[in-house]
């Protein structure tokens, strides 16, 4: 194949990785923004969101379309349900400090992939595709199911947009983002928005992992790779910066894409790594951070 | 209307309010007064749940808000405007008002009948919070408060900083306030704004609260000013 369409095979390709990364990121950057919590656990959410995907899709036995999509709703409710119940009865008990609740997130990590090991077994298991047709471009055909991601990720990220700036529970998230206790002096319901914001972040991740299970197969160890680019994406975007994680999403996911396919995964990593490091030289707060960390 | 009856508040180890006492009356300005760190703010922010009383109750309308959730503070009526103005400053002016409103689910009528206080306002709905001038933010402040329709409002130092022509608004819309039946907390340091503005001066001295005096005996009893607040007047 021909440079050209080689090269657009590898953007497609880094395009689909973008797109899961940016809704993964995205809740990570939204717990972090408005809790000020780094939450290791988030791959863990992601690999649960898989995991359940692919148990709603055994065990309807329906077909493809029909059980994909109760996995869509099904996987992200219990996800968040599980997030829930960690906020209740870990992160409030600790008063959400941020030392505190790093150690905590990441026992909670290890406590979801043990459990997933035990239950799941330490097999990859697929999710069959609800969609099956290619797009036949001139040079080759591409994926239609992976084109649905991509938009079916750029559909969620409008919405968590517009949940966010144009409804008055995005409005008491924001605020209690700025400055919770001011937000409590105005009835600001400050626990429940953080017990909200939480559950949602998983629910993003487990969003982009039922997306991602028809391409990638459920796994107990495949949250790893998408906890640690979300926090490339979150560092680079600007601590709680929601725009600049979907910015920085696109960049590491294209450029992971990108070299992937011509290069290596591991020298993807290697350069995303350094990308980070340069960034946080020239601009320490990231591209669009307002306060550190 | 609002009673605050022997609190007592820590922060970690250290007591900052104790055995602390005040009372609020409809139609009247009480003025809150002491040396720095005497714990007048903490005291606001005690009455808003915002630091909770280990001890003591926090009364309005016979309910027991110290017992309840921070959020029941404002549900109650309780408007406040903290020390250095605390706008949520990425946010728009409008927004700013939006929270004020969503306390106790306000109408437009009551944002409309606000920015009749702050016409200013009116103009910058769209503009964020945290490019207004000092005394617009103070205005802003004081209109967030206003949005939820307090029968009870809390204001901390919210003349610190601003011109002259901005303190004699400010203490216009507080008069106003008072007309029509609002009972007023005002921490304030300028001696000369309370004796202004006060019905009544609360003296805290080392998280008590001490003597409740009214404004107008005040006037003639330099000596109490000097004794809290270390000042000849």
């Amino acid at each position: 194949m021909d440079f050209g369409p080689y090269f657009l095979l590898a953007t497609l390709e880094g395009a689909v990785g973008a797109a899961v990364l940016a809704l993964t990121a995205l809740g990570l950057s939204l717990v972090f923004g408005v809790m000020r919590i780094v939450n290791v656990a988030h791959g863990a959410f992601f690999m649960l969101g898989a995991i359940i995907a692919w148990w709603v899709a055994d065990t309807l036995g329906a077909g493809p379309m029909l059980s994909f999509l109760a996995a869509l709703i099904i996987s992200p409710l219990a996800v968040g349900a599980v997030a829930v119940l960690a906020e209740r009865l870990i992160l409030r008990r600790l008063n959400y400090n941020p030392e505190s609740t790093i150690v905590a997130t990441i026992g909670l990590l290890y406590v979801i992939e043990q459990v997933a090991l035990m239950t799941y077994g330490p097999d990859a298991r697929p999710v069959v595709a609800p969609i099956d047709f290619r797009v036949q471009l001139p040079w080759f055909g591409y994926s239609g199911y992976k084109l649905l991601v991509i938009a079916a990720s750029i559909v969620v990220m409008l919405a968590v947009w517009w949940g966010l700036t144009r409804t008055r529970i995005g409005l008491m998230m924001r605020a209690t983002q700025f400055d919770s206790e001011t937000a409590r002096a105005f009835a600001i319901p400050v626990d429940r928005v953080y017990g909200g914001v939480f559950a949602f972040g998983a629910m993003l991740a487990a969003i982009g992992a039922v997306l991602v299970v028809p391409i990638q197969q459920a796994h107990y160890l495949m949250g790893n790779d998408p906890l640690l680019l979300s926090f490339i994406v979150v560092i680079i975007g600007g601590l709680g910066s929601l725009r600049g994680t979907v910015l920085a999403a696109v960049i590491i996911g294209l450029s992971d894409g990108i070299i992937s396919v011509f290069f290596s995964p591991t020298l993807a990593k290697i350069i995303a790594t350094l990308v980070v490091a340069m960034i946080l030289v020239i601009r320490p707060k990231g591209l669009f951070g307002t306060q550190s960390a | 209307m609002l009673t605050v009856e022997n609190i007592n508040c820590f922060y970690g180890h250290t007591q900052v309010l104790r055995d602390f006492s005040l009372a609020a009356e409809a139609g009247r300005i009480l003025c809150v007064m002491g040396r720095n760190g005497a714990g007048k703010t903490t005291a606001l922010k005690s009455i808003m749940g915002l630091v909770r009383p280990r001890s003591g109750r926090v009364m309005i309308d016979g309910v027991d808000i110290a017992a309840l959730q921070a959020e029941e503070a404002p549900r109650h009526g309780i408007g406040y405007v903290p020390q250095g103005r605390r706008l949520f400053s990425e946010l728009t002016v409008g927004d700013n008002l939006e929270i004020g409103l969503m306390a106790r689910g306000s109408g437009d009528d009551v944002k409309e009948h606000t920015l009749d206080f702050f016409p200013a306002l009116r103009e910058r709905l769209d503009q964020r919070a945290g490019t207004l001038s000092g005394g617009e933010q103070q205005m802003l402040a004081i209109a967030r408060a206003l949005c939820l329709e307090p029968t009870v409002l809390l204001l901390d130092e919210p003349t610190e900083g601003l011109m002259p022509s901005m303190i004699a608004r400010i203490r216009d819309v507080v008069l106003e306030l008072k007309s029509q039946g609002v009972a007023v907390i005002l921490v304030e340091q300028r001696v000369d704004a309370v004796l202004q503005i006060a019905d009544r001066v609360l003296f805290v001295e080392n998280g008590r609260s001490r003597d409740t005096v009214e404004a107008e005996a005040l006037r003639d009893s330099p000596d109490m000013l000097d004794r809290y607040l270390g000042m000849g007047h």
